[in-house]
């Protein structure tokens, strides 16, 4: 099954109520997806990049890898630690730290890297990781969440959503990719790096390895109808955007809902519902194959 | 349970509410605060008046029996599925499935429908103001589905005896569904149909007939080699 939330700020004013919002609608959407949790929130902007990354161990030595990244790019990082997962922020280029952290700390998943992502993600009940990761007091200019049924592959807190390999690129997925293995070998050959056997993975790093080909998030996405094969209801994150798509045949749920303050998407109505004076807003179903994107200028 | 019972979904659980309809034999009722609450009105087999003031989830007013549903906002996937009699109706855009299998009485959506509207259908009428979506009408056996705006792809796919009028565009019909003539009966069972979904100003010679081409689901002699 699965649950996803999207919520994309229009109005400035509610930007210091993003956490709190999004909190509300994911907190509709744990029967959904009881096994895990996890969202991405673009908030403040960092002057270098912010990475977080999440410990496999839950002992990962997180002053001695920032040493290690700092020496190996020559700059200073700076070092936050929640839970199990810690923030880098760091004035190095991020996709290349990011690598460095893959090929450097066996011990480490790296979650995301970017100029506004943090994305914070946990096994177990949804409300704990909303609470552990403190959602409901971030804020920030658009967010996407998830609540994990898991099918594809097994429960672990690397395997839950939102996936994201490109900097500021997040995706979260209803559905599951027939053909990702074939697709995580082609991408491999393109230099894109994964972490997991997961499918959703696969389709984060189709739209980085497009996007770092040129692409814009459009263009992107249209090439992905055709070259990911399964069932799907994404919603994407982009630094300063937000998208919908749906597979052809559109059997996975979702509802998008828009007025002059905020666009949101859910898997279904009653986590838009939460949202402030969502009755009034226009509601509808996204159509098949068709890309429904929002973006700050 | 007398005329115009009130539920708040704020203050009583779905459960209980749909609990109190079932029990009823007779009365109107409104319901406050849905917020896309699943299974809604489920199951009512009296000759009630529901009011559903919002947006709805999933399975509204599903297996209907008898019962009249109004709800005022947007309906989740599967409304009115297996509804058996009585009527349906959304003043907003209904999901997908809407009256999937259903055996009768009558669903109107003021606005669109989205994939798979009337799939399996079984003898009930749907009359849809805006757009269906894909799919819709998928192997649907008897009854009626009048679409006053467009249809989208592969309409009436492996369709069986249902009747269907569209307005609008067809991006596609399915397997073994065809355009068919409008005869004086045609005319005069889509006027009825218009006239109980209040579809005013709305004339029988703007819609064409579709239906099956009986091929698909008839023995054919020449294929008997096949068996």
């Amino acid at each position: 099954m699965c649950g996803i939330v999207g919520l994309f700020l229009k109005n400035k004013e509610l930007e210091p109520d993003l956490g709190r919002l999004t909190a509300l609608m994911l907190r509709e959407m744990r029967d959904r997806g009881p096994d895990s949790a996890g969202f991405a929130v673009y908030g403040d902007e960092a002057e270098g990049t912010k990475i977080t990354l999440l410990s496999k161990t839950n002992e990962t030595d997180w002053d001695g890898l920032a040493k290690g990244l700092s020496k190996a790019t020559g700059e200073a990082v700076d070092v936050k630690t929640v839970g199990n997962h810690a923030l880098f922020t760091t004035p190095a280029e991020g996709l290349g730290a990011r690598r460095w952290i893959i090929d450097n700390a066996p011990d480490v998943t790296v979650l995301a890297a970017g100029k506004s992502i943090e994305l914070y993600k946990g096994i177990g009940d949804p409300d704990a990781v909303i609470e552990d990761y403190a959602l409901a007091k971030r804020t920030g200019t658009h967010a996407i969440g998830h609540t994990r049924m898991a099918t594809e592959s097994a429960i672990t807190t690397a395997g839950s959503h939102p996936f994201s390999t490109g900097e500021d690129t997040c995706l979260v997925h209803n559905g599951s990719l027939s053909n990702h293995n074939r697709l995580r070998e082609n991408l491999r050959r393109h230099g894109e790096s994964f972490q997991t056997e997961n499918d959703t993975e696969v389709a984060a790093g189709y739209l980085s390895w497009r996007v770092r080909e040129g692409d814009t998030l459009n263009e992107a996405l249209e090439r992905g109808l055709e070259d990911l094969d399964g069932f799907y209801t994404f919603a994407i994150g982009v630094r300063n955007g937000f998208a919908v798509l749906r597979d052809p045949i559109a059997c996975k749920p979702a509802v998008i809902a828009e007025n002059d303050d905020w666009v949101a998407m859910s898997s279904e109505f009653r986590a838009i519902a939460q949202l402030p004076d969502a009755r009034n807003a226009n509601i509808w179903e996204p159509e098949p194959s068709t890309i429904y994107a929002w973006s700050h200028n | 349970m007398g005329a115009n019972t009130h539920f708040d979904l704020e203050e009583v659980t779905v459960r209980q509410a749909n609990q109190a309809l079932q029990e009823a034999e007779a009365g109107s009722f409104s319901i406050a605060n849905p917020k896309g609450a699943h299974a809604l009105a489920c199951g009512l087999d009296a000759p009630l008046e529901v009011t559903i003031d919002g947006h709805v989830g999933y399975y509204c007013a599903g297996m209907n029996k008898e019962a009249d549903v109004r709800v005022d906002g947007n309906a989740g996937t599967g409304l009115a599925e297996n509804m058996m009699s009585g009527r349906v109706h959304v003043t907003g855009n209904a999901s997908q499935s809407a009256a999937a299998t259903a055996h009768g009485g009558l669903l109107v959506i003021d606005g669109d429908a989205s994939a798979r509207c009337g799939i399996s259908l079984k003898g009930a009428d749907i009359v849809v103001k805006g757009n269906v979506g894909h799919m819709s009408a998928f192997m649907a056996q008897t009854g009626t589905l009048v679409v006053l705006g467009n249809a989208g792809d592969a309409l009436g796919d492996s369709i069986y005896e249902a009747r269907l009028y569209v307005r609008g565009e067809v991006a596609s019909l399915g397997a073994d569904c065809i355009e068919k003539d409008m005869g004086p009966e045609h005319h005069e069972q889509l006027r009825k149909l218009l006239d109980a979904a209040g579809c005013e100003g709305v004339e029988t010679s703007e819609f064409r007939r579709y239906g099956s081409a009986r091929k698909l689901y008839n023995f054919n002699v020449d294929n008997v080699d096949a068996y």
